[in-house]
Order: structure tokens, then C-alpha cells, then sequence
């Protein structure tokens, strides 16, 4: 089912170039190159035609995070039987304590410690004599404190980096020590130019420290998957299970929400990798892929539409009786879809989104909104890559205005000028961006609400979404001057 | 506000034996005065203390907790003829900032009063300004002058050239100066012509040349300036030379006049210091036939 729509693409060249005309020359040109419509591409098939991955605009105010906060927020963050140590001064940790979301099952403080904020809490002795004896230090006392821990990763903040400790052989000393892994990982926050290379820095760092590396006892079977980069965010990667396990597979690894160590050393026992967030993790599946030989497959869990088409697809790479299995599971869980459509759709039919998020929903949520019968008229990537844009243009109409690294200014003058009955984006636009006038819900956290996958998620995603669209807030913004 | 000045040059050029003599024939005029030494080795107030090594600031700091749990009376030591002695001190070598160890130590001593009731305070710099903290003495309200230590040798007059951009750079901004080059002689061909030439290059002054005496090193065994081991040697008495000239050059200071690399090239070239590829590749060829010859 696709949505009948069409996107003004005349009206946003021209927002384009009113955006790009405010910025000194040389700034608007390099900005122009990352703002564009879909159009059709010289192969025929439709295009973005935006340039992406590259540093920000000095001066322009840029939504990216750093190399840490991809590295220790996205990848290590949510492995919830390892202690991670934010190591340096106690801001990154401080300010990235529990951001995510990532839902886990367990005791905190006994066995899970995903909401704990851990860190070396740099003094300036530390910065001036460096911060390796500490770091040594620290891991006996964590020892201590929380015996059940099944080890450690490093997260280095900028100031390690620029003194140059050597975190690799502390850890290789306190391996020995303890008896665990523990797993220096240099994502410095100085390094790249987004929180993109933080992910990969911490995909190398699993691949370097972690598989491989100790003999796993796991008796392996015909339907063992993982379910790679789901955060389990607000409880997303839960739905996302159940519905792979009611058709027969076996999940065995679910990287990295609600995960425990042993999941990630089992991975490469794993018959194929379901990944769902690209961006964040194709790199160690490309690892998997040539050192394993497990092949990957990409998938799509918000919205009934590309849910059933997924599990088609995730299907295909078995037998028969995982084929059948998935059309039964379609079947039984459609009703529930159409149910949630039959209430929602009246109220959300023609509504008009914009969608401004980090690596992947930009594109993947797209369809879901469709499936309530909402228009996506612009959306827009924090770090993608041009390999997530060559994903993106065949979920979008024709003229769909693109952003790539939005400034705060560009996504305001385009939110203004368009007037969308929804933008979903962060915390940093919210608030903004409801003083507009325009309802918002951040598509990062859910707005402390989720999970948002599968079919019960795509429950909770129309219920949300109804909420803040047809808030009865919304009629009362008029001036009562002007009424008259 | 005291007068402050600070000692660059090239690492083992003699800069913490050249400043120490001097040092100890100033407080003769009687001048009050702080040392404040800027390098991790923390050799810049031996000579004066006639001890092995001070504590530093910054270790005392490590022991203590943080620089805010000191007292200056725990860092400050008075020396000959009541110098008062620092040292920042730093990491051992491989580990940490050195160069953060030098800004945290010069910001506590300045807010905890060392400044006051001095007429000089005196920074002995590490050899090579890797980093923004070793160039913290030549910053906005520190050092009014430098004095480049150098001699004749081609090291030594790149780091007096190096040292000089890095003053160029702050002399905008702040007060400081390039106070003149202290040539320490080191024996090569036509030295003094040198260091006098090089001198007029940078827009300076060679404003003392000191002669090689082995008295110096006996001085130094028994962890003594010359002035204090010897006060009536002829080499104390080129000390007092210097530290009255450097006494009589305060606010003369001159904006230096760093040159290129290949102007300095040039200028070793013609002194016969650096030789051109063609010579080198000439000898290195006679040398190989010599050899082949011998064989």
C-alpha cells in the first residue's frame, strides 16, 4: 500500500534558496549542496541529490553529537551486564546519563548497570599525570562493587586523546586481572565530524576485543538469528522479537538493547543478521559477513506495511515452514493493524510531517505515517551517509524537501514557510518549534513514551502521534485580538 | 608588579646554569627575586638551593589532591641570598600533560601571592615549546622580555628563530619582548660574529657573550653558581656583566624580526655551519674512496 500524495517540489526549491541566500557566500554554497527535492535520477530511479557526511558550516548551529555520544550512548551503552566507564571528566558521562532510553530487563546495580553513570571523573592531577593509574584503579574497585559485572568497556573523552594514555594496556592488564574482557574503545570526541564515527569506532572495537576471542559453548540451530541495532528503545526491540520468534526463529543475540555480553561473543553463531539501524551497525555485519560468512539482511519494523513486507523478506532466507509461519503471523496481527488505522486514520488523514532524526528513521518511519494516512512533505538526516540517501528517496513522493545536517535556522525557515501539521526531531527543536505553533514529538527518545516497532508498537506510534496533532492546545494559540 | 622575564633556548644549551648565575649576581645588586621553574625535570633552582632536586608544585598538588589543598610556604624555598624558589615540575616522561602541569602551577603560585614583595620573577622554560602551555610564560601579563639562550650551533639558532616566531605571535596581544640572546659559548668557528649577525636579523641585541670556563662544571658538581663557589673567578664577573646589562634593559625589548627558513639556511651556509648538498655529497664520496683505498 503506498499513499496517494503529492509534494509542492517548485514551492521547496524555493525555500531551498531563501535558506542558502541568508548565509555569507561561501557558507550558503557549501550548505546548497546539502539541501535538495527527490527528484528522478539520471538512472530513472528517484534521488535526494544531497551530499552528506561532511564537517558542519562553522557558525551555523549544527544538531550533531560527538564521536563519544555515538560510541558510548548508541553502540556501548545498552549492553546491560558490562560496566562502562566514561572515561575523563564527569560532563560527557554526566549529560549522557540514561538519554537513550534503552529498556532492559534485570537488578540495577547487581546485574545490569545500563542506568548507572559510571566514570573516572578526571581531576586536573589526572590530566597533568595522566589517568592510567586510576583507570587501573577503578576497575578493582568496580571489582568490588559489583562482583556479577561480566566486564568492562573504556570510553575515552577528548582530554585521554590529547595526553595520549595508554587505556589499551590498562585493559589488557585488567583483563588479566579480572579475568574478563574489558575493552579500550579511542572514541574521543575531537575525532570525525559527528557521532557517526563513534559508532563505527565501537563496531571495530566489538570486531578487535570482543568476537573471536574466547571459545563459545553454543549449541547452534537451523533458525538462530540476531537482531542487530535495536536499541530496545522505550522497549522497541521486544515487539521486534516476539514477532520474530512467533515465526519460528530463534533470536540469540539482540545488539545491543537489552543485551547482555554473552550475546555479542555468541553473535557469530548466528545463521543471518537482521539488521535494522544501517547506519550503526553495517559494519560489524560486513565484519560477520567476510570473516563468518553470515550473510545480512536489512529490515523495517514501524508501520504494518513495511512490517509484513520485512518479514516476507526476512522469510525468504528460510524454508517453507518459516514462510508460512510469517504469512501467519501477517495474518494475525493485521486485524490488530487495521483496527489501530480504522480509529486513527480519520483523524490523522492528509496530515502533513516533517521529520528531522539521526541516521535512520528519517526514512524507515516514512511508511508508518503513510499507513495513518499522513503525508511525509520533508525530512532529513543529523549524520547519514550517502548510502542511507541512496536508501531514502524510494520512501518519498516526488518534491519532498531533503536537509542534510540541518541548521537550527534552515529547520525553523522551513517548518515556518511549510506549516506541517507535525514535526517529529529531538529535544533541541521541540520546544521551538511547539512556540510555532506546531505540534512535535521527538522521534529519538518517543518522547519518553514506545516502543514504536511492530505491530504493538505501531499502536502506541498512531495513539502518539493523534495526541500531539490533535491536542485541543492547538486552537487556543490564536491572538484573541486577532479575532476579532 | 615585578619585572619579569624568562629564559628560552634549545634544550642542554646551559639555560638553567646560565640563569641561576645570573640570577645570583642580581640578588647581589639587591634585587628580591622568584624563580619559577617551567620544566618537568625541575633542575631550574639546584644551583640556588644547593639541594638535589625541590618538590614541585604540581607533585605536591598529586599528593595533596588537587593544587587547591597547597600552600605557598609547602611549594616556595628560599635560596642563596633569600632567592625564593619554585618549580612547577610535571609528569615523568611518557605520561599526562607537562604542558597543562606549567599553567596549572604558574596560575596557583600567581593567585597565592608569590608575585608580591619580589622586583624580578624568572622563568626557566623547557628546551622545546611543543605546546601552548610551555608558551605560557611569554602570554598577556607574564614575561616582559626573553632572553634566547644559543650559541654557534645549527640547533641552537633554529631554536632561537623557532622561539621568536612564538614571541611575534604573543607580542600583539601582550607586552612581551625579545630582551636579546645570551650566547653561551660552545667553541664553534667565528661564534660571536654569529650570534651577533643572527642578533641583528631577529631585531635584537646579543646582549652578552659568555665564555666557556670549566669552572662552571666545578661549580655545578657541588651544586653552586660560580658566584657562590668562586665569587671572586673571572667567570662570576661576566655573570655581573650580564645581570647588570640584563638589570639596565628592562622596557628595551625590541618585537622580534623572526626569518625564513631558507634566510636562515643562507646565513648558515655562508657561516660555513651548514655545508650545501653538493659539498656533503662531494665529501661523503672522498670518504668512501678513502675507505675503499684503506681496504
Amino acid at each position: 500500500m503506498s499513499l496517494d500524495y503529492t509534494v509542492d517540489g517548485q514551492f521547496n526549491e524555493g525555500l531551498i534558496k531563501e535558506v542558502v541566500e541568508v548565509h555569507p557566500e561561501k557558507a550558503g554554497k557549501k550548505r546548497a549542496r546539502h539541501l535538495g527535492t527527490v527528484k528522478e535520477g539520471s538512472d530513472g530511479n528517484p534521488t535526494c541529490g544531497v551530499k552528506s557526511n561532511i564537517k558542519s558550516v562553522p557558525g551555523v548551529m549544527t544538531q550533531r553529537g560527538c564521536a563519544y555520544a555515538g560510541a558510548k550512548g548508541v553502540v556501548w551503552g545498552p549492553i546491560k551486564d558490562m560496566v562502562h566507564i566514561s572515561h575523563g571528566p564527569v560532563g560527557c558521562g554526566h549529560y549522557s546519563w540514561s538519554q537513550r532510553r534503552n529498556y532492559f530487563t534485570g537488578t540495577v546495580g547487581i546485574d545490569s548497570f545500563v542506568t548507572m553513570q559510571i566514570t573516572s571523573d578526571f581531576q586536573e592531577r589526572d590530566i597533568v599525570f595522566g589517568g592510567d593509574k586510576n583507570l587501573d584503579k577503578m576497575v578493582d574497585e568496580l571489582e568490588t562493587l559489583f562482583p556479577l559485572a561480566r566486564g568492562y568497556s573504556i570510553l575515552s573523552e577528548c582530554p585521554v586523546g590529547l595526553i595520549g594514555d595508554d587505556i589499551e594496556a590498562v585493559a589488557k592488564k585488567k583483563a588479566n586481572d579480572t579475568g574478563k574482557l574489558v575493552v579500550p574503545c579511542r572514541c574521543e570526541g575531537f575525532r570525525g565530524i559527528s557521532q557517526s564515527l563513534g559508532h563505527h569506532i565501537a563496531n571495530d572495537c566489538i570486531r578487535d576485543w570482543i568476537l573471536g576471542k574466547r571459545e563459545q559453548e553454543w549449541e547452534t540451530g537451523p533458525y538462530d538469528v540476531n537482531l542487530i541495532a535495536d536499541y530496545n528503545i522505550g522497549g522497541d526491540a521486544w515487539p521486534s522479537r516476539k514477532l520474530l520468534e512467533e515465526m519460528g526463529l530463534r533470536v540469540i543475540g539482540s545488539w545491543t538493547g537489552d543485551s547482555t555480553l554473552a550475546e555479542i561473543e555468541r553473535a557469530p553463531k548466528a545463521k543471518v543478521n537482521l539488521i535494522h539501524c544501517y547506519r550503526s551497525m553495517n559494519y560489524i555485519c560486513r565484519h560477520m559477513e567476510e570473516t563468518y560468512g553470515i550473510p545480512w539482511i536489512e529490515y523495517n519494523f514501524f508501520g504494518p506495511t513495511q512490517i509484513a513486507k520485512s518479514l516476507r523478506k526476512i522469510a525468504e532466507f528460510f524454508d517453507d515452514t518459516i514462510k508460512e509461519n510469517a504469512e501467519k503471523v501477517i495474518a494475525k496481527y493485521q486485524p490488530l493493524a487495521d483496527a489501530v488505522i480504522e480509529k486513527y486514520k480519520p483523524r490523522l488523514d492528509g496530515k502533513r510531517v516533517m521529520l528531522f532524526v539521526g541516521g535512520l528513521r528519517p526514512r524507515h518511519t516514512a511508511t508508518a505515517y503513510e499507513d495513518l494516512g499522513m503525508q511525509v512533505v520533508g525530512t532529513g538526516y543529523e549524520f547519514a551517509h550517502n548510502d542511507d540517501y541512496q536508501r531514502t528517496a524510494h520512501y518519498l513522493k516526488e518534491g519532498t524537501l531533503v536537509y542534510d545536517d540541518a541548521s537550527e535556522f534552515e529547520l525553523e525557515h522551513f517548518i515556518e514557510k511549510i506549516r506541517p501539521d507535525l514535526v517529529g526531531s529531538g529535544i533541541k527543536e521541540k520546544y521551538g518549534t511547539q512556540k510555532m505553533g506546531v505540534p512535535f514529538r521527538q522521534m529519538h527518545s518517543w518522547d519518553y513514551s514506545g516502543p514504536y516497532h511492530g505491530y504493538d508498537g505501531f499502536a502506541v506510534f498512531a495513539r502518539d502521534m493523534d495526541r500531539a496533532i490533535n491536542a485541543p492546545v492547538w486552537n487556543k494559540i490564536k491572538a484573541p485580538w486577532k479575532a476579532a | 608588579m615585578p619585572r619579569q622575564i624568562a629564559f628560552y633556548g634549545k634544550g642542554g644549551i646551559g639555560k638553567s646554569t646560565t640563569s641561576q648565575n645570573t640570577l645570583a649576581a642580581l640578588v647581589e645588586m639587591d634585587q628580591k627575586i622568584l624563580i619559577v621553574g617551567c620544566d618537568p625535570k625541575a633542575d631550574s633552582t639546584r644551583l640556588i638551593l644547593n639541594t638535589k632536586l625541590q618538590d614541585t608544585v604540581l607533585h605536591l598538588a598529586a599528593a595533596a589532591g588537587s593544587v587547591e589543598d597547597l600552600e605557598l610556604e609547602d611549594v616556595m624555598k628560599v635560596g642563596y641570598k633569600g632567592i625564593k624558589c619554585t618549580e612547577a615540575g610535571g609528569p615523568e616522561p611518557g605520561v599526562g600533560c607537562a604542558g597543562r602541569g606549567v599553567i596549572t602551577a604558574i596560575n596557583f603560585l600567581e593567585e597565592n601571592g608569590a608575585y608580591e614583595d619580589v622586583d624580578y620573577v624568572s622563568y626557566d622554560v623547557l628546551g622545546d615549546v611543543v605546546c601552548g602551555g610551555f608558551a605560557m610564560p611569554i602570554r598577556e601579563n607574564k614575561a616582559q622580555e626573553i632572553y634566547i639562550v644559543m650559541s654557534g650551533e645549527m640547533m641552537a639558532l633554529y631554536a632561537a628563530n623557532n622561539i621568536s616566531k612564538g614571541i611575534l605571535k604573543y607580542a600583539g596581544s601582550g607586552g612581551v619582548r625579545l630582551g636579546g640572546l645570551i650566547c653561551n659559548e660552545r667553541q664553534t668557528d667565528r661564534e660571536l660574529d654569529l650570534a651577533e649577525t643572527l642578533a641583528k636579523k631577529l631585531n635584537t641585541q646579543m646582549i652578552h657573550f659568555v665564555p666557556r670556563d670549566n669552572i662552571v662544571q666545578h661549580a655545578e658538581l657541588r651544586r653552586q653558581t660560580v658566584i657562590q663557589y668562586k665569587p671572586e673567578s673571572k667567570q662570576a664577573e661576566e655573570y655581573r656583566t650580564l645581570a647588570r646589562k640584563i638589570h639596565a634593559n628592562g622596557g628595551k625589548g625590541t618585537i622580534p624580526t623572526p626569518i625564513s627558513m631558507e634566510e636562515l639556511e643562507d646565513m648558515l651556509l655562508e657561516f660555513g655551519i651548514m655545508k650545501t648538498e653538493e659539498q656533503q655529497l662531494a665529501e661523503l664520496e672522498a670518504k668512501e674512496k678513502n675507505l675503499c683505498v684503506a681496504s
